[in-house]
Protein backbone atom coordinates (compact mmCIF):
# COMPACT_ATOMS: atom_id res chain seq x y z
CA UNK A 1 0.00 0.00 0.00
CA UNK A 2 2.73 2.35 0.95
CA UNK A 3 4.64 1.65 -2.18
CA UNK A 4 1.24 2.08 -4.41
CA UNK A 5 0.79 5.43 -2.37
CA UNK A 6 4.29 6.54 -2.97
CA UNK A 7 4.66 5.75 -6.78
CA UNK A 8 1.33 7.80 -7.57
CA UNK A 9 2.76 10.88 -5.40
CA UNK A 10 5.80 10.07 -7.64
CA UNK A 11 3.79 9.80 -10.79
CA UNK A 12 2.23 12.94 -10.17
CA UNK A 13 5.30 14.71 -9.67
CA UNK A 14 6.79 13.94 -13.14
CA UNK A 15 3.23 14.08 -14.88
CA UNK A 16 2.64 17.36 -14.21
CA UNK A 17 6.57 17.89 -15.78
CA UNK A 18 5.48 16.27 -18.69
CA UNK A 19 2.25 17.75 -18.79
CA UNK A 20 4.12 21.19 -19.02
CA UNK A 21 6.28 20.14 -22.08
CA UNK A 22 3.61 18.63 -23.45
CA UNK A 23 1.84 22.40 -23.87
CA UNK A 24 4.63 23.30 -26.08
CA UNK A 25 4.02 20.59 -28.47
CA UNK A 26 0.63 20.18 -28.45
CA UNK A 27 0.28 23.99 -28.90
CA UNK A 28 2.60 23.76 -31.82
CA UNK A 29 0.88 21.58 -33.71
CA UNK A 30 -2.59 22.54 -33.36
CA UNK A 31 -1.69 25.46 -34.60
CA UNK A 32 1.01 24.14 -37.36
CA UNK A 33 0.31 21.06 -37.29
CA UNK A 34 4.27 20.73 -36.88
CA UNK A 35 6.07 18.54 -34.51
CA UNK A 36 8.40 20.53 -32.80
CA UNK A 37 11.37 18.07 -31.87
CA UNK A 38 13.82 20.69 -30.80
CA UNK A 39 11.33 21.58 -28.06
CA UNK A 40 13.10 18.89 -25.15
CA UNK A 41 16.19 20.53 -26.10
CA UNK A 42 14.58 24.46 -24.97
CA UNK A 43 14.30 22.67 -21.70
CA UNK A 44 17.72 21.94 -21.44
CA UNK A 45 18.81 25.58 -22.67
CA UNK A 46 16.31 26.52 -19.91
CA UNK A 47 18.11 24.59 -17.09
CA UNK A 48 21.67 25.68 -18.09
CA UNK A 49 20.64 28.93 -18.39
CA UNK A 50 19.16 28.91 -15.23
CA UNK A 51 22.69 27.23 -13.78
CA UNK A 52 24.67 29.64 -15.50
CA UNK A 53 22.78 32.35 -13.79
CA UNK A 54 23.30 30.58 -10.75
CA UNK A 55 27.18 30.47 -11.08
CA UNK A 56 27.03 34.23 -11.40
CA UNK A 57 25.06 35.27 -8.67
CA UNK A 58 27.08 33.10 -6.18
CA UNK A 59 29.85 35.40 -7.06
CA UNK A 60 28.38 38.74 -7.50
CA UNK A 61 25.75 38.36 -4.82
CA UNK A 62 26.60 35.62 -2.47
CA UNK A 63 24.48 36.70 0.62
CA UNK A 64 20.87 35.98 -1.59
CA UNK A 65 18.48 33.77 -0.54
CA UNK A 66 17.62 30.73 -1.95
CA UNK A 67 14.47 31.74 -3.18
CA UNK A 68 15.72 35.20 -4.81
CA UNK A 69 18.20 33.25 -6.48
CA UNK A 70 15.90 30.70 -8.04
CA UNK A 71 13.37 33.26 -9.04
CA UNK A 72 16.56 35.42 -10.85
CA UNK A 73 17.44 32.43 -12.47
CA UNK A 74 14.30 31.69 -13.98
CA UNK A 75 14.11 35.59 -14.66
CA UNK A 76 16.85 34.91 -17.38
CA UNK A 77 16.16 31.71 -18.27
CA UNK A 78 12.75 31.95 -18.99
CA UNK A 79 13.16 35.01 -21.37
CA UNK A 80 15.84 33.25 -23.11
CA UNK A 81 13.80 30.41 -23.72
CA UNK A 82 11.26 32.43 -25.03
CA UNK A 83 14.04 34.47 -27.79
CA UNK A 84 14.75 30.96 -28.59
CA UNK A 85 11.63 29.81 -29.11
CA UNK A 86 10.57 32.74 -31.40
CA UNK A 87 13.86 32.30 -33.20
CA UNK A 88 13.22 28.92 -33.90
CA UNK A 89 9.82 29.61 -35.65
CA UNK A 90 11.83 32.64 -37.59
CA UNK A 91 14.53 31.09 -38.41
CA UNK A 92 13.37 27.69 -39.65
CA UNK A 93 10.08 27.01 -39.54
CA UNK A 94 8.20 29.80 -40.86
CA UNK A 95 9.82 30.03 -44.43
CA UNK A 96 8.77 25.70 -44.48
CA UNK A 97 5.19 26.91 -43.72
CA UNK A 98 4.08 25.79 -47.26
CA UNK A 99 6.18 23.02 -47.53
CA UNK A 100 5.40 19.34 -47.43
CA UNK A 101 5.05 17.95 -43.81
CA UNK A 102 8.33 16.30 -43.81
CA UNK A 103 10.06 18.93 -44.60
CA UNK A 104 9.51 20.90 -41.27
CA UNK A 105 9.27 17.61 -39.26
CA UNK A 106 13.53 16.60 -40.38
CA UNK A 107 14.40 20.36 -39.79
CA UNK A 108 12.88 20.28 -36.27
CA UNK A 109 14.80 17.04 -35.87
CA UNK A 110 18.09 19.05 -37.35
CA UNK A 111 17.54 22.26 -34.87
CA UNK A 112 17.63 19.92 -32.09
CA UNK A 113 20.86 18.58 -33.02
CA UNK A 114 22.14 21.57 -33.72
CA UNK A 115 21.36 23.29 -30.23
CA UNK A 116 22.34 20.04 -28.36
CA UNK A 117 25.79 20.59 -29.94
CA UNK A 118 25.87 24.66 -29.26
CA UNK A 119 24.89 23.43 -25.80
CA UNK A 120 27.81 20.72 -25.36
CA UNK A 121 29.89 23.35 -27.03
CA UNK A 122 29.11 26.16 -24.12
CA UNK A 123 29.05 23.82 -21.37
CA UNK A 124 31.00 21.14 -22.04
CA UNK A 125 30.29 17.18 -22.10
CA UNK A 126 29.63 16.89 -18.09
CA UNK A 127 27.27 16.78 -15.77
CA UNK A 128 26.80 19.57 -14.00
CA UNK A 129 25.42 19.32 -10.25
CA UNK A 130 22.33 21.87 -10.46
CA UNK A 131 21.82 23.49 -6.93
CA UNK A 132 18.58 22.27 -4.80
CA UNK A 133 17.34 25.83 -3.84
CA UNK A 134 14.56 24.42 -2.52
CA UNK A 135 14.71 22.00 0.70
CA UNK A 136 14.86 18.31 -0.44
CA UNK A 137 14.68 16.70 3.19
CA UNK A 138 11.33 14.64 2.86
CA UNK A 139 8.10 15.53 4.36
CA UNK A 140 6.23 12.32 5.54
CA UNK A 141 1.95 13.81 5.49
CA UNK A 142 1.47 9.90 5.60
CA UNK A 143 3.71 7.44 7.56
CA UNK A 144 5.53 5.27 4.81
CA UNK A 145 4.93 8.13 2.08
CA UNK A 146 7.58 10.93 1.34
CA UNK A 147 7.26 13.68 -0.70
CA UNK A 148 10.28 16.50 -0.81
CA UNK A 149 9.56 20.37 -1.04
CA UNK A 150 11.23 20.30 -4.39
CA UNK A 151 8.10 17.75 -5.56
CA UNK A 152 5.24 19.61 -4.04
CA UNK A 153 6.78 23.03 -5.95
CA UNK A 154 6.55 21.52 -8.87
CA UNK A 155 3.26 20.12 -8.90
CA UNK A 156 1.86 23.41 -7.41
CA UNK A 157 3.60 25.85 -10.27
CA UNK A 158 2.84 23.01 -13.41
CA UNK A 159 -0.92 23.55 -12.11
CA UNK A 160 -1.06 27.56 -11.62
CA UNK A 161 0.78 27.26 -15.04
CA UNK A 162 -0.98 25.31 -16.97
CA UNK A 163 -4.44 27.00 -15.11
CA UNK A 164 -2.97 30.49 -16.48
CA UNK A 165 -2.30 28.65 -19.81
CA UNK A 166 -6.35 27.38 -20.02
CA UNK A 167 -7.78 30.99 -19.17
CA UNK A 168 -5.24 32.52 -21.96
CA UNK A 169 -6.27 30.53 -25.01
CA UNK A 170 -9.94 30.38 -23.41
CA UNK A 171 -10.74 33.85 -22.47
CA UNK A 172 -8.75 36.12 -23.86
CA UNK A 173 -7.59 38.14 -27.01
CA UNK A 174 -4.35 36.60 -28.04
CA UNK A 175 -5.84 32.85 -27.02
CA UNK A 176 -8.96 33.07 -29.43
CA UNK A 177 -6.65 34.63 -32.07
CA UNK A 178 -4.78 31.40 -31.28
CA UNK A 179 -7.81 29.44 -31.76
CA UNK A 180 -8.88 31.26 -34.88
CA UNK A 181 -5.46 30.64 -36.57
CA UNK A 182 -4.97 26.92 -35.26
CA UNK A 183 -8.65 26.54 -37.37
CA UNK A 184 -7.79 28.58 -40.85
CA UNK A 185 -4.51 30.50 -41.01
CA UNK A 186 -6.03 32.28 -44.72
CA UNK A 187 -9.78 33.06 -42.72
CA UNK A 188 -7.81 34.50 -39.52
CA UNK A 189 -6.07 36.75 -41.51
CA UNK A 190 -8.08 37.80 -43.98
CA UNK A 191 -10.53 38.69 -40.81
CA UNK A 192 -7.25 40.86 -39.42
CA UNK A 193 -5.58 38.24 -37.07
CA UNK A 194 -1.67 38.62 -37.77
CA UNK A 195 -1.04 35.25 -38.42
CA UNK A 196 2.78 35.53 -37.78
CA UNK A 197 2.65 37.63 -34.68
CA UNK A 198 0.44 34.62 -33.70
CA UNK A 199 2.39 31.90 -34.36
CA UNK A 200 5.49 33.49 -33.07
CA UNK A 201 3.28 34.01 -29.76
CA UNK A 202 2.64 30.54 -29.45
CA UNK A 203 6.19 29.56 -30.05
CA UNK A 204 7.12 31.68 -27.34
CA UNK A 205 4.57 30.65 -24.72
CA UNK A 206 5.22 27.22 -25.05
CA UNK A 207 8.97 28.00 -24.83
CA UNK A 208 8.55 29.86 -21.93
CA UNK A 209 6.61 26.59 -20.23
CA UNK A 210 9.66 24.79 -21.50
CA UNK A 211 12.07 26.71 -19.82
CA UNK A 212 10.14 26.88 -16.26
CA UNK A 213 10.02 22.80 -16.70
CA UNK A 214 13.73 22.50 -17.29
CA UNK A 215 14.64 24.59 -14.51
CA UNK A 216 11.72 22.26 -11.97
CA UNK A 217 13.49 18.67 -13.17
CA UNK A 218 16.86 19.85 -13.18
CA UNK A 219 15.87 21.12 -9.22
CA UNK A 220 14.36 17.83 -8.70
CA UNK A 221 16.83 15.54 -9.64
CA UNK A 222 20.02 18.16 -8.72
CA UNK A 223 21.38 17.29 -12.36
CA UNK A 224 21.95 19.73 -15.72
CA UNK A 225 23.99 18.53 -19.02
CA UNK A 226 23.63 19.20 -22.66
CA UNK A 227 21.77 16.02 -23.68
CA UNK A 228 18.91 16.25 -20.71
CA UNK A 229 16.27 17.83 -22.64
CA UNK A 230 16.00 14.71 -25.22
CA UNK A 231 13.86 12.03 -23.20
CA UNK A 232 11.62 14.54 -21.08
CA UNK A 233 11.13 15.32 -25.06
CA UNK A 234 10.09 12.25 -26.11
CA UNK A 235 8.31 11.36 -22.97
CA UNK A 236 6.04 15.05 -23.51
CA UNK A 237 5.85 14.15 -26.80
CA UNK A 238 4.27 10.87 -26.10
CA UNK A 239 1.72 12.16 -23.16
CA UNK A 240 0.50 14.71 -25.83
CA UNK A 241 0.24 12.09 -28.63
CA UNK A 242 -1.66 10.09 -25.73
CA UNK A 243 -3.97 12.86 -24.77
CA UNK A 244 -4.77 13.74 -28.37
CA UNK A 245 -1.93 16.13 -29.58
CA UNK A 246 -3.62 19.82 -30.63
CA UNK A 247 -5.46 19.31 -27.25
CA UNK A 248 -4.33 21.63 -24.68
CA UNK A 249 -6.90 19.32 -21.96
CA UNK A 250 -4.98 16.28 -23.57
CA UNK A 251 -1.27 17.13 -23.15
CA UNK A 252 -1.98 17.53 -19.28
CA UNK A 253 -3.86 14.36 -19.18
CA UNK A 254 -1.59 12.55 -20.90
CA UNK A 255 1.12 13.54 -18.58
CA UNK A 256 -0.31 12.86 -16.07
CA UNK A 257 -0.95 9.51 -17.13
CA UNK A 258 2.23 9.16 -18.78
CA UNK A 259 3.70 10.14 -15.24
CA UNK A 260 1.45 7.88 -13.25
CA UNK A 261 1.79 4.94 -15.44
CA UNK A 262 5.92 4.87 -15.38
CA UNK A 263 6.11 5.51 -12.35
CA UNK A 264 3.83 2.38 -11.23
CA UNK A 265 5.32 0.55 -13.81
CA UNK A 266 8.76 1.25 -11.89
CA UNK A 267 7.68 0.43 -8.94
CA UNK A 268 6.22 -2.83 -9.50
CA UNK A 269 8.11 -4.08 -12.97
CA UNK A 270 10.55 -6.32 -10.83
CA UNK A 271 7.41 -8.38 -9.74
CA UNK A 272 5.54 -8.01 -12.94
CA UNK A 273 8.79 -9.26 -14.63
CA UNK A 274 9.67 -12.22 -12.17
CA UNK A 275 12.41 -10.38 -11.05
CA UNK A 276 14.47 -10.17 -14.76
CA UNK A 277 14.12 -6.76 -15.00
CA UNK A 278 14.14 -3.89 -12.55
CA UNK A 279 13.48 0.01 -12.36
CA UNK A 280 16.43 1.03 -14.60
CA UNK A 281 13.98 -0.19 -17.50
CA UNK A 282 11.29 2.25 -16.50
CA UNK A 283 11.61 4.28 -19.66
CA UNK A 284 10.54 1.71 -21.69
CA UNK A 285 6.78 2.48 -20.46
CA UNK A 286 6.54 5.61 -21.94
CA UNK A 287 7.36 4.10 -25.25
CA UNK A 288 5.12 0.75 -25.06
CA UNK A 289 2.44 3.64 -24.57
CA UNK A 290 3.77 5.70 -27.39
CA UNK A 291 3.40 2.31 -29.61
CA UNK A 292 -0.18 1.01 -28.08
CA UNK A 293 -2.00 5.08 -28.44
CA UNK A 294 -0.32 5.25 -32.44
CA UNK A 295 -1.69 1.85 -33.07
CA UNK A 296 -5.10 1.35 -31.29
CA UNK A 297 -5.99 5.17 -30.73
CA UNK A 298 -3.91 7.55 -33.00
CA UNK A 299 -6.43 10.11 -31.90
CA UNK A 300 -5.37 10.10 -28.21
CA UNK A 301 -7.59 10.11 -25.06
CA UNK A 302 -9.33 12.94 -26.15
CA UNK A 303 -9.42 13.55 -29.55
CA UNK A 304 -7.24 15.08 -31.68
CA UNK A 305 -8.31 19.03 -32.46
CA UNK A 306 -9.68 17.96 -36.27
CA UNK A 307 -10.11 21.26 -38.27
CA UNK A 308 -10.70 21.48 -41.86
CA UNK A 309 -8.21 23.24 -43.40
CA UNK A 310 -8.52 25.30 -46.52
CA UNK B 1 -18.96 61.68 -55.00
CA UNK B 2 -15.81 60.85 -52.71
CA UNK B 3 -14.00 57.92 -54.09
CA UNK B 4 -13.05 55.51 -52.11
CA UNK B 5 -11.61 52.71 -53.47
CA UNK B 6 -9.70 52.66 -57.23
CA UNK B 7 -8.76 49.51 -58.49
CA UNK B 8 -5.99 50.72 -61.26
CA UNK B 9 -4.89 47.86 -63.95
CA UNK B 10 -5.43 45.35 -61.86
CA UNK B 11 -4.22 42.23 -63.31
CA UNK B 12 -3.45 38.20 -62.26
CA UNK B 13 -2.49 35.14 -63.85
CA UNK B 14 -2.22 31.73 -62.60
CA UNK B 15 0.35 30.18 -64.25
CA UNK B 16 -0.77 30.64 -68.30
CA UNK B 17 -4.39 31.45 -67.31
CA UNK B 18 -5.02 35.06 -66.70
CA UNK B 19 -7.49 35.49 -63.77
CA UNK B 20 -7.36 39.60 -64.59
CA UNK B 21 -6.90 41.32 -66.94
CA UNK B 22 -6.22 45.21 -66.62
CA UNK B 23 -9.33 45.64 -64.37
CA UNK B 24 -9.55 49.14 -63.33
CA UNK B 25 -12.51 50.39 -61.64
CA UNK B 26 -13.91 53.14 -58.81
CA UNK B 27 -15.91 52.47 -56.02
CA UNK B 28 -17.60 56.01 -54.21
CA UNK B 29 -17.96 56.34 -50.52
CA UNK B 30 -21.64 55.35 -49.31
CA UNK B 31 -22.97 53.35 -52.58
CA UNK B 32 -23.24 49.71 -53.26
CA UNK B 33 -21.20 48.71 -56.02
CA UNK B 34 -22.30 45.48 -57.75
CA UNK B 35 -19.52 43.19 -59.70
CA UNK B 36 -21.05 40.55 -62.06
CA UNK B 37 -20.19 38.09 -64.30
CA UNK B 38 -20.40 34.74 -65.38
CA UNK B 39 -18.95 31.79 -63.24
CA UNK B 40 -14.96 31.89 -63.50
CA UNK B 41 -14.97 35.55 -64.97
CA UNK B 42 -12.76 36.27 -62.10
CA UNK B 43 -15.02 38.16 -59.53
CA UNK B 44 -13.26 35.81 -56.19
CA UNK B 45 -10.05 36.35 -57.36
CA UNK B 46 -10.44 39.78 -57.66
CA UNK B 47 -11.43 39.69 -53.79
CA UNK B 48 -8.51 37.78 -53.06
CA UNK B 49 -6.53 40.35 -54.80
CA UNK B 50 -8.28 43.07 -53.50
CA UNK B 51 -7.81 41.93 -49.81
CA UNK B 52 -4.42 40.87 -50.43
CA UNK B 53 -4.70 36.90 -50.07
CA UNK B 54 -3.04 36.99 -53.52
CA UNK B 55 -0.50 39.83 -55.04
CA UNK B 56 -1.69 41.09 -58.56
CA UNK B 57 1.43 40.70 -61.09
CA UNK B 58 -0.07 44.38 -62.56
CA UNK B 59 -1.88 47.34 -60.87
CA UNK B 60 -2.36 48.29 -57.55
CA UNK B 61 -5.53 49.57 -55.39
CA UNK B 62 -5.74 52.87 -53.91
CA UNK B 63 -7.83 53.11 -50.49
CA UNK B 64 -8.66 56.38 -49.56
CA UNK B 65 -6.07 57.91 -51.44
CA UNK B 66 -3.02 55.25 -50.11
CA UNK B 67 -2.36 52.21 -51.72
CA UNK B 68 -3.37 49.18 -50.31
CA UNK B 69 -0.51 46.61 -49.15
CA UNK B 70 -0.29 43.45 -51.14
CA UNK B 71 0.19 40.16 -49.91
CA UNK B 72 -0.62 40.96 -46.32
CA UNK B 73 -4.46 40.36 -45.70
CA UNK B 74 -4.45 41.43 -41.81
CA UNK B 75 -2.87 45.25 -43.00
CA UNK B 76 -5.58 45.30 -45.68
CA UNK B 77 -8.60 44.60 -42.86
CA UNK B 78 -6.30 47.46 -40.68
CA UNK B 79 -6.79 49.86 -43.63
CA UNK B 80 -10.70 48.70 -43.33
CA UNK B 81 -11.88 46.29 -46.15
CA UNK B 82 -13.18 43.55 -44.70
CA UNK B 83 -15.08 40.60 -46.68
CA UNK B 84 -17.28 37.22 -46.46
CA UNK B 85 -17.11 34.72 -48.31
CA UNK B 86 -18.34 32.64 -51.51
CA UNK B 87 -18.44 29.00 -49.53
CA UNK B 88 -18.78 29.89 -45.73
CA UNK B 89 -15.63 30.30 -43.76
CA UNK B 90 -16.26 30.65 -40.12
CA UNK B 91 -14.19 29.57 -37.22
CA UNK B 92 -16.34 26.35 -37.19
CA UNK B 93 -15.13 25.35 -33.26
CA UNK B 94 -15.66 28.88 -32.10
CA UNK B 95 -18.94 30.19 -30.67
CA UNK B 96 -20.42 32.66 -32.51
CA UNK B 97 -19.89 35.39 -29.89
CA UNK B 98 -15.93 34.20 -30.45
CA UNK B 99 -15.81 34.81 -34.38
CA UNK B 100 -17.31 38.03 -34.19
CA UNK B 101 -14.74 39.08 -31.07
CA UNK B 102 -11.85 37.33 -33.79
CA UNK B 103 -13.27 40.28 -36.40
CA UNK B 104 -12.38 42.49 -33.81
CA UNK B 105 -8.95 41.60 -32.88
CA UNK B 106 -7.13 44.17 -34.89
CA UNK B 107 -8.80 47.47 -33.54
CA UNK B 108 -7.43 46.11 -30.11
CA UNK B 109 -4.27 46.57 -28.67
CA UNK B 110 -3.55 44.49 -25.46
CA UNK B 111 -0.10 42.58 -25.79
CA UNK B 112 0.82 39.37 -24.53
CA UNK B 113 2.47 41.11 -21.16
CA UNK B 114 -1.13 43.26 -20.52
CA UNK B 115 -3.29 39.94 -21.15
CA UNK B 116 -0.72 37.51 -18.94
CA UNK B 117 -1.24 40.29 -16.16
CA UNK B 118 -4.60 40.73 -17.19
CA UNK B 119 -3.85 44.60 -16.78
CA UNK B 120 -7.13 47.03 -16.56
CA UNK B 121 -6.67 48.00 -19.67
CA UNK B 122 -6.48 44.33 -21.18
CA UNK B 123 -9.85 43.90 -19.25
CA UNK B 124 -11.63 46.75 -20.12
CA UNK B 125 -10.73 46.55 -23.78
CA UNK B 126 -12.19 43.06 -23.03
CA UNK B 127 -14.96 43.74 -22.11
CA UNK B 128 -15.75 46.21 -24.81
CA UNK B 129 -15.19 43.49 -27.31
CA UNK B 130 -17.57 41.33 -25.74
CA UNK B 131 -20.25 44.36 -25.54
CA UNK B 132 -19.71 45.21 -29.10
CA UNK B 133 -19.59 41.63 -30.69
CA UNK B 134 -23.00 41.14 -28.92
CA UNK B 135 -24.16 44.37 -30.63
CA UNK B 136 -22.82 42.99 -33.98
CA UNK B 137 -24.70 39.71 -32.99
CA UNK B 138 -27.98 41.46 -32.29
CA UNK B 139 -27.48 43.67 -35.72
CA UNK B 140 -27.55 41.07 -38.19
CA UNK B 141 -30.70 39.09 -36.05
CA UNK B 142 -28.68 36.08 -34.63
CA UNK B 143 -28.16 37.63 -30.52
CA UNK B 144 -29.80 34.22 -29.25
CA UNK B 145 -27.10 32.25 -30.48
CA UNK B 146 -24.26 34.07 -29.12
CA UNK B 147 -22.84 30.89 -27.24
CA UNK B 148 -23.31 28.35 -30.12
CA UNK B 149 -20.29 26.81 -31.81
CA UNK B 150 -20.64 28.58 -35.13
CA UNK B 151 -20.82 24.87 -37.46
CA UNK B 152 -24.17 24.32 -35.25
CA UNK B 153 -25.83 27.64 -36.65
CA UNK B 154 -28.10 27.41 -39.52
CA UNK B 155 -26.67 28.06 -43.54
CA UNK B 156 -28.57 31.24 -43.26
CA UNK B 157 -27.04 32.39 -39.98
CA UNK B 158 -23.77 31.27 -40.71
CA UNK B 159 -24.37 33.83 -43.48
CA UNK B 160 -25.02 36.33 -41.33
CA UNK B 161 -22.31 35.36 -38.49
CA UNK B 162 -20.12 35.91 -41.32
CA UNK B 163 -21.36 39.90 -41.86
CA UNK B 164 -21.19 39.89 -38.57
CA UNK B 165 -17.79 39.33 -38.11
CA UNK B 166 -16.83 41.09 -40.91
CA UNK B 167 -18.24 44.53 -40.02
CA UNK B 168 -16.41 43.54 -36.55
CA UNK B 169 -13.12 44.89 -38.07
CA UNK B 170 -14.90 48.14 -38.65
CA UNK B 171 -14.29 48.59 -42.03
CA UNK B 172 -14.91 51.53 -44.77
CA UNK B 173 -15.77 48.84 -47.24
CA UNK B 174 -17.41 45.59 -47.06
CA UNK B 175 -17.03 43.27 -50.09
CA UNK B 176 -19.50 40.60 -49.56
CA UNK B 177 -18.93 37.55 -52.01
CA UNK B 178 -22.36 35.78 -52.83
CA UNK B 179 -23.98 36.69 -49.75
CA UNK B 180 -27.21 35.46 -51.12
CA UNK B 181 -25.88 31.88 -52.68
CA UNK B 182 -28.15 28.99 -51.41
CA UNK B 183 -30.66 31.46 -49.71
CA UNK B 184 -34.79 31.30 -49.98
CA UNK B 185 -36.73 33.83 -51.78
CA UNK B 186 -37.67 34.98 -47.33
CA UNK B 187 -33.87 34.66 -46.52
CA UNK B 188 -32.59 36.83 -49.53
CA UNK B 189 -35.31 39.48 -48.87
CA UNK B 190 -34.03 39.87 -45.16
CA UNK B 191 -30.37 40.36 -46.35
CA UNK B 192 -31.28 42.81 -48.76
CA UNK B 193 -32.30 44.85 -45.98
CA UNK B 194 -29.48 44.07 -43.90
CA UNK B 195 -26.97 45.44 -46.84
CA UNK B 196 -29.53 48.39 -47.06
CA UNK B 197 -29.32 49.01 -43.29
CA UNK B 198 -24.96 48.28 -43.52
CA UNK B 199 -25.30 50.64 -46.06
CA UNK B 200 -27.60 53.45 -44.27
CA UNK B 201 -24.57 53.37 -41.28
CA UNK B 202 -22.33 54.49 -43.87
CA UNK B 203 -20.54 51.18 -44.63
CA UNK B 204 -19.73 51.26 -48.58
CA UNK B 205 -20.83 47.81 -49.73
CA UNK B 206 -18.84 46.19 -52.65
CA UNK B 207 -21.00 43.02 -53.64
CA UNK B 208 -20.44 39.93 -55.87
CA UNK B 209 -23.88 38.34 -56.71
CA UNK B 210 -25.74 35.97 -59.08
CA UNK B 211 -28.75 36.91 -58.12
CA UNK B 212 -29.59 39.02 -60.70
CA UNK B 213 -32.77 40.23 -59.11
CA UNK B 214 -30.98 41.19 -56.25
CA UNK B 215 -27.92 43.45 -57.63
CA UNK B 216 -29.90 45.32 -59.75
CA UNK B 217 -32.46 46.11 -56.55
CA UNK B 218 -29.78 46.73 -54.30
CA UNK B 219 -26.63 48.31 -56.45
CA UNK B 220 -26.20 51.85 -57.52
CA UNK B 221 -23.53 51.06 -60.05
CA UNK B 222 -22.44 47.28 -61.50
CA UNK B 223 -19.50 46.37 -63.18
CA UNK B 224 -19.11 43.50 -65.38
CA UNK B 225 -16.35 41.01 -65.53
CA UNK B 226 -15.74 38.15 -68.37
CA UNK B 227 -12.74 36.43 -68.59
CA UNK B 228 -11.18 38.56 -66.34
CA UNK B 229 -12.15 41.47 -68.02
CA UNK B 230 -14.30 44.50 -67.31
CA UNK B 231 -16.49 44.67 -70.07
CA UNK B 232 -19.20 47.22 -68.53
CA UNK B 233 -19.66 49.70 -65.68
CA UNK B 234 -22.81 51.56 -65.02
CA UNK B 235 -26.10 52.15 -63.60
CA UNK B 236 -27.97 48.57 -63.35
CA UNK B 237 -30.55 49.52 -65.61
CA UNK B 238 -28.18 50.85 -68.47
CA UNK B 239 -25.49 47.56 -67.75
CA UNK B 240 -28.71 44.94 -68.02
CA UNK B 241 -29.21 46.50 -71.72
CA UNK B 242 -25.54 46.42 -72.77
CA UNK B 243 -24.98 43.71 -75.78
CA UNK B 244 -21.64 42.87 -74.56
CA UNK B 245 -22.78 42.03 -71.18
CA UNK B 246 -26.55 40.24 -72.74
CA UNK B 247 -23.94 37.91 -75.18
CA UNK B 248 -21.59 37.76 -71.87
CA UNK B 249 -24.49 36.00 -69.70
CA UNK B 250 -26.10 34.45 -72.88
CA UNK B 251 -22.88 33.15 -74.48
CA UNK B 252 -22.69 33.48 -78.17
CA UNK B 253 -20.87 36.81 -79.24
CA UNK B 254 -17.02 36.78 -80.46
CA UNK B 255 -16.34 33.97 -77.81
CA UNK B 256 -17.99 31.89 -79.67
CA UNK B 257 -19.91 29.44 -77.19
Amino acid sequence: MDILLQQIVNGLVVGSVYALIALGYTMVYGILGLINFAHGEVLMIGALTALQTLGVLERIAPDLGPLAQLAIALGVAVPVCMTLGFLMERLAYRRLRNAPRLAPLITAIGVSFLLQTVAMILWGRNYHTFPQLIPTTPLEPVSGVFITPVQITIVVVSALMMAGLLVLVNRTRLGRAMRATAENHRVASLMGVDVNAIIGATFVIGAGLAAVAGVMFASNYGIAHYAMGFLPGLKAFTAAVLGGIGNLGGAMLGGIVLGLVESLGAGYIEHLSFGFLNSSYQDIFAFIILGLVLIFRPTGLLGERVSDRA
Amino acid sequence: MITLLEARGVGKRFGGLTALADVSLTIRQGEVYGLIGPNGAGKTTFFNVLTGAYVPEDGEFVFEGSPLPQGKPHQVVAAGIARTFQNIRLFRELSALENVMCGHHIRTQAGVWGILTQSRQAREEERLTTERAFELLTYVGIERFADTVAKNLSYGDQRRLEIARALATEPRLLALDEPAAGMNATETGRLKSLIEQIRHDGVTVLLIEHDVKLVMGLCDRVAVLDFGKKIAEDVPAVVQQNPAVISAYLGGGKHGH
